[in-house]
């Protein structure tokens, strides 16, 4: 459109013997045509993205049109998972390239409906809304790339988060079936509940080949270290109940179990316990007598009493998490978000995302047959340490147990430091919440190190104009036989530094600087040294400087001893 | 006309271009938003158009992954349940002990807790038969054992044994193998299986594959292995341990080269290596490869050819030129020159490299996949070594060249912490693999990644004494809290209290008016009975008097329950001290809670004509001990004094009833690294100390002097170092001595004599 509005105007010069009228009127008509084809150009060759951009923000697209893929009965199953993998062993590390953002590139396919020969869904539930979650939250992410030859590592749009949904030999058909498969390498599955009864796997049993697993729920037997990803079971919970998060502290009860399903022997042995302990320990079942309309999975009870859940877990110190069926339990969430220090008795249990959280600081890990004596166990745990863990649980659901978003991208940032592990995140930023990376000191220098005196010092002097009290420090300085070098910072724009090597002062004489006390007693100097220190103050958002009431002297300093038996005899007469 | 024509012909056109402009114009903000919303959450980014957009919201309702009414297992449970299918807890764990042996044996499934729960965590060495040949190294891992405070002679106690046999060497071709040490182990009368037995060992397998085989049948022992990898280590079971050559000293070891940090950290060379090529068998492949990365320059990846015997009859077309190259640079100057070190498998996935490269505070770089690195347990090695890909070789260079310099800085004091902290000795490598079952066995007080992985480290952490981090000295700063700002003060009683002049009751008063002060204790160990209470003067703070256990000389450092702060203020009974000095020692101590604060200090130096360590008294421009008769440190080295010292010095200290303020220095130092910090002291402590106190007989003993003289050099042997440090700097109060007002001085007591 810019070269047709200029045309119209350069046209008198270009068309200088036709009647002005008829120019005139002939410019205008053909401008109009132009533009008018222009314009519909435009809609013509931009109405998909016109349409999708208006669609973008309301988005209406449905699961039920993502393209029907119909299995064969025979088409090939995946390998069982290969225990033995490792990142070195089964992982293409070559896909993953070097990159200077040090980041994984991560794809995602495209949503499709798998059905088998006789039109029945390879899974009952279909894509579930915490999978959607997941992948919207990767596709939002940092780590995502459109281009499937880019990609590092590549999670299938095929939701196997709960097991008992799926098709087993069927969902592992539609895996071998997608395009880039190739055994599953580089791929992610993302699973919280695995196995099926009667004796519940502790990994998930669609065959899935060399593919990594991020699963909820693994024993140390088939948990390849290194190589699948421990998650937590996400609960519901977290994103329908706000729990506001209380300040660490002594809380009503002691210890609380509030599962509901828990085996005939662990329920006897808890109820020996609360024999025992009384009050401190509260016991909480489902509630048999409640009203159709309530809902049954936001309410426990003890005998006749009711309480909120999980609101009653912010009431207690510790809250047992018992293994069921399967090693990881969803409550698990739900008590770290009540900032209540779990008690985990799961033998075997790989903990959520173990390879980076340090759990011992915020749980206590107890072999189930010591149920017994958990009570005597947390009794002998320091209540300034339960404070600490309690703090610590709440900080470890705030920052990877929140959301499927945060439980995705952990798992994704946990890969990605295993392929860049000179990039990877630190235990400090992992582990330490916000308010202790503030308050913590890590310093640079953090080796108790007492460096010989042979390299020396170096000497740095800034100066202005004032020659000869520069001369004077340069001439007491190199008195010292440790200073190696001095370097002078000549800082005056105005004037250039004095010439040649010498260190004589008497060579250089300097009129103006008679006045050299100067600085230190001028107010101003003292106003403007005190706004400095406020400003940096409230740049670092808290005040750095620490006061201390002692100063370094010499072991003999101005004590009644031979001076020349001191090693710094003069230091006193300054 | 022509005038309504050009307007006419203006107006179309505008309004052509106010049509364009709706079109067009809307278009591009709404394309742009959608490039450029990332932050935003906006639905994409899309860089080609056409492409599929990332991932669809989808407006309909998804069902949830697990449905209340089938949450968590709790349905499967209960239908389980009433089916009477579900097996219980216990015989589930029964199960699995059955199932997961030998190759997948983890602690729930092939240890025996029982025996660790009643006696505590023991350990138990076989006695070695006669005849049987065992090496320096395995030797070495044995006294050290024998030495630790796990030791028990009798097996009945013992939570792990250990075998007299030597396994350390499983190398068929090595002169050191035992052979027939299979119907050895299983002649043992307490083998049982191999049940609570670990089993230490550097080299398996022989040319030219190099399997991890050790040619026994371990059956349910624990292995300590060198050289392990990923796919025969089971976690949580198995230690991986570093390879350590048979100079590898018994006790103390070097302490690590690097003596100050330089910044910018580099040096001479960015990355080097020196080692063999193998023409034949395992292990050569990425050491083949290296001299692509080779730039004789500041990457220096040098290899030989020459190796065994008959090489040149294997040599290929580089050798040559490789091993040319080779000899003209030196191996140590290179090692101390770099700021990075490449350690390539060999033969087995480590190499004693490794252990080169950290102590010469050289970062090592790993190519060795699939090793499970030294300790891996407990050691986070992302902050000590860069661990790369042996299938990225060629990246290398631009890797190790792309870390920051803070973190060059970081990973190179990191190396020499884990060097000092665990490797430097056999002593330390195995006290670290039972620190660590020892974790395993009681998990509930174990060590956290944090206490492993910073200074002091594991060894000198003791989980034992409470699983809260701030009541160690040592990570105040990291977890960004405070000691407790009293002190306890614990007076060291040993006269019987028959005048109020006595001194002691004037400390009492003195130490009682700090503000600072807790509490008092009185360790009595006086063989005469304890005073009526009334005696003591009234104080503000509570005064507590407890009887020492046996009145021996090491009662003063145990751990009483009754001192509740962090601080202990310990003194003798004698000590002059007024209440200035401590509120200022203990201000002092605040600042460096793990270091000894006090009064009394005393040197040590080396006497080359004895060829001893020799102690001094006398005053002089520096110190590198606090005595402990006027003192402020951390109440966790009364703890660690009684369960980490072994009980040959204790008893050594209890036997002279002296050198018990040496101990702790020791004790202290070679904990910190640092020395103890001397402040001051008012003129008239010296002399009173020296003068006709109470304890002017100790003092005066001639024998008191050369007694302490053999009590150091009995506690250097014993650490394998001298672990003390010297220091030239007393700590005074801001303003000490100068011409000012003493009004305007806070601690101007300590000034007045």
């Amino acid at each position: 459109m810019c070269a047709s509005v200029k045309y119209g105007s350069r046209g008198p010069a270009l068309i200088p013997r036709m009647k002005t009228k008829h120019r005139v009127y002939y410019i205008a008509l053909f401008s109009v045509v132009l533009l008018g084809l222009i314009a519909t150009g435009a809609f013509q060759f931009w109405p998909h993205s016109i349409e999708s951009a208006a669609e973008w923000s309301v988005d209406r697209r449905s699961v039920h049109d993502a393209p029907l893929v119909r299995l064969p009965a025979n088409s090939p199953i995946p390998e069982r998972g290969d225990l033995s993998c490792r990142m070195h062993t089964c992982f293409n590390v070559y896909s993953c390239g070097y990159n200077p953002k040090n980041r994984i590139k991560v794809y995602i396919y495209p949503l499709q409906r798998y059905v088998d020969e006789l039109g029945t869904p390879i899974s009952s539930t279909g894509l579930s809304r915490e999978y959607n979650e997941l992948l919207s939250a990767i596709s939002d992410s940092d780590f995502y790339t459109d281009d499937v030859s880019r990609a590092c590592l590549l999670v299938p749009s095929i939701d196997v988060l709960n097991q008992n949904s799926l098709r087993v030999r069927e969902t592992a058909q539609a895996l071998a079936m997608l395009p880039r498969w190739d055994r599953g390498t580089n791929h992610l599955l993302f699973n919280m509940l695995p196995g099926g009864p009667p004796d519940y796997n502790t990994a998930l049993d669609v065959p899935r080949d060399k593919a990594l697993l991020a699963g909820g729920g693994f024993s140390t037997w088939t948990y390849r270290q290194g190589y699948d990803v421990s998650i937590p079971v996400y609960s519901p919970l977290s994103a329908e109940v706000d729990l506001p998060e209380r300040p660490p502290g002594p809380r009503r009860y002691f210890i609380l179990s509030s599962q509901t399903a828990l085996h005939r022997e662990y329920r006897g042995e808890l109820e020996r316990l609360k024999e025992e302990n009384g009050e401190a320990v509260l016991l909480l079942d489902k509630c048999s007598n409640l009203s159709q309309g309530a809902v049954s999975s936001r309410k426990r009870c003890y005998k006749s009493q009711v309480f909120d859940y999980p609101q009653i877990l912010q009431e207690s110190s510790f809250c047992v998490v018992l293994r069921g069926a399967r090693l990881g339990q969803a409550i698990l969430s739900d008590v770290l978000q009540a900032g209540c220090v779990p008690v985990i008795l799961a033998d075997s249990y790989i903990l959520p995302f173990s390879e980076v959280l340090d759990w011992k600081r915020a749980s206590v890990v107890i072999p189930e047959d010591k149920l017994p004596e958990i009570y005597t166990i947390l009794k002998g745990i320091p209540h300034r340490q339960v404070e600490e863990m309690q703090r610590q649980a709440r900080w470890f659901w705030d920052a990877y147990f929140r959301s499927m978003k945060a439980i995705g991208l952990t798992t994704l940032q946990i890969i990605n430091d295993r392929i860049y592990p000179y990039a990877a995140r630190s235990y400090e930023q992992w582990n330490n919440p916000p308010v202790v990376q503030w308050s913590s000191v890590n310093s640079p220098l953090f080796l108790p190190l007492i460096p010989p005196r042979s390299p020396g010092f170096t000497a740095v002097v800034l100066t202005y104009d004032r020659v000869e009290s520069l001369f004077r420090v340069i001439t007491e300085i190199s008195k010292v036989p440790s200073l190696a070098k001095l370097l002078v910072v000549w800082n005056n724009q105005n004037k250039s530094p004095p010439e040649g090597e010498s260190r004589s002062s008497s060579k250089f004489k300097c009129p103006e600087c008679t006045a050299i006390d100067g600085l230190s007693l001028d107010q101003t100097h003292m106003v403007e040294r005190s706004e400095c220190i406020n400003k940096f103050a409230s740049v670092f958002g808290t005040m750095p400087l620490k006061v201390v009431e002692h100063r370094a002297d010499p072991v003999l300093y101005k004590d009644d001893f031979p001076e020349k038996l001191k090693s710094f005899p003069n230091i006193g007469s300054l | 006309m022509q005038a309504k024509k050009r307007y006419l012909a203006l107006l179309s056109a505008a309004a052509s271009l106010v049509l364009l402009f709706c079109l067009g114009g809307v278009q591009v903000p709404a394309t742009s938003s959608s490039r450029g919303g990332g932050g935003g959450g906006g639905p994409g980014r899309r860089r080609h158009p056409a492409a599929e957009r990332p991932w669809p919201r989808f407006s309909d309702p998804l069902p949830s992954f697990a449905p209340p009414e089938s949450h968590s297992d709790a349905a499967a449970e209960e239908e389980a349940e009433e089916r009477g299918a579900h097996s219980s807890p216990r015989l589930k764990r029964d199960v699995n002990s059955s199932v997961y042996r030998a190759r997948r044996c983890r602690m729930e499934s092939c240890f025996d807790f029982s025996a660790c729960e009643r006696n505590g965590f023991k350990v138990y060495v076989y006695p070695q038969q006669k005849g049987d040949k065992i090496s320096e190294s395995y030797a070495n891992i044995l006294s050290a054992i024998e030495g630790s405070r796990f030791y028990t002679s009798d097996p009945g106690q013992a939570c792990l044994l250990v075998l007299g046999l030597d396994t350390l060497d499983r190398d068929q071709l090595s002169p050191q193998y035992v052979h027939n040490l299979k119907g050895k182990v299983q002649g043992q009368p307490l083998w049982n299986g191999g049940r609570n037995h670990l089993i230490f060992n550097l080299y398996s397998g022989t040319w030219p594959d190099y399997t991890e085989d050790l040619g026994f049948d371990i059956g349910l022992a624990m292995l300590a292995k060198a050289s392990v990898g990923a796919e025969n280590f089971r976690p949580g079971f198995d230690v991986s341990i570093p390879l350590f050559s048979k100079e590898h000293p018994r006790a103390g070891g070097e302490r690590g080269s690097l003596r100050s940090n330089t910044i910018p950290p580099f040096r001479k060379y960015v990355l080097v290596f020196k080692g063999k090529r193998y023409l034949t068998g395992i292990g050569s492949d990425t050491r083949n490869a290296l001299y692509h990365v080779h730039n004789a320059e500041d990457v220096v990846l040098l290899t030989t050819c020459k190796h065994g015997k008959d090489w040149q009859k294997h040599k290929d077309a580089r050798c040559d030129r490789d091993n040319a190259e080779y000899d003209k640079y030196d191996y140590r100057e290179m090692l101390h020159n770099s700021t990075f070190c490449l350690v390539p498998r060999g033969r087995r996935l480590g190499s004693f490299r490794f252990l080169e490269a950290l102590q010469a505070a050289c970062v090592p770089v790993m190519l060795s996949n699939g090793w499970e690195l030294p300790f891996s347990e407990v050691i986070n090695w992302n902050t000590a070594a860069v661990i790369g890909d042996e299938r990225l070789l060629l990246q290398i260079p631009s890797t190790v060249r792309s870390i920051h310099q803070d973190k060059i800085l970081a990973l190179r004091q990191q190396t020499q912490f884990l060097w000092e902290a665990y490797f430097s000795s056999v002593e330390k490598i195995v006290l670290t693999t039972l620190e660590i079952i020892q974790d395993r066995v009681f998990q509930h007080t174990s060590r956290s990644s944090l206490m492993w992985n910073s200074h002091p480290g594991g060894l000198f952490a003791m989980p034992q004494y409470s699983v809260y981090l701030g009541d160690f000295p040592f990570y105040y700063a990291q977890l960004g809290v405070k000691p407790y700002p009293k002190f306890t003060a614990v007076i060291h009683a040993v006269t019987p209290l028959v005048s109020q002049s006595q001194p002691i009751l004037k400390l009492l008063t003195a130490v009682a008016k700090s503000h600072h002060c807790a509490q008092i204790i009185i360790l009595w160990n006086c063989d005469k009975p304890l005073p009526a209470k009334h005696r003591w003067p009234a104080t503000s703070v509570p005064v507590i008097v407890i009887e020492g256990e046996n009145k021996v000389m090491s009662s003063r450092f145990q751990p009483y329950e009754t001192i509740t702060t962090d601080a202990v203020l310990s003194l003798d009974e004698d000590t002059v001290l007024s209440t200035t000095e401590v509120d200022f020692a203990f201000t002092v101590w605040q600042s460096f809670p793990e270091r000894i604060v006090g009064y009394p200090a005393r040197s040590h130096f080396w006497d080359s004509n004895k060829e001893r360590w020799g102690y001094t008294s006398k005053w002089t421009n520096d110190y590198s001990m606090v005595l402990t008769g006027a003192a402020i440190y951390h109440r966790y080295y009364h703890y660690l004094y009684t369960n980490y010292l072994p009980a040959s010095l204790k008893n050594m200290v209890d036997q002279l009833a002296n050198c018990e303020d040496i101990l702790m220095n020791f004790l202290v130092s070679a904990v910190t690294k640092l020395p103890p910090i001397k402040v001051t002291q008012k003129k008239q402590y010296k002399e009173t100390m020296m003068g006709q106190s109470s304890r002017a007989s100790r003092w005066a003993d001639p024998d008191h002097f050369a007694q302490r003289q053999t009590c150091m050099n009995k506690f250097a042997s014993w650490f394998g170092t001298m672990p003390l440090v010297h220091s030239q700097m007393r700590l005074d109060p801001v303003l000490f001595k100068d011409q000012v007002s003493i009004l305007r001085k806070k601690y101007r007591d300590i000034e007045r004599l």
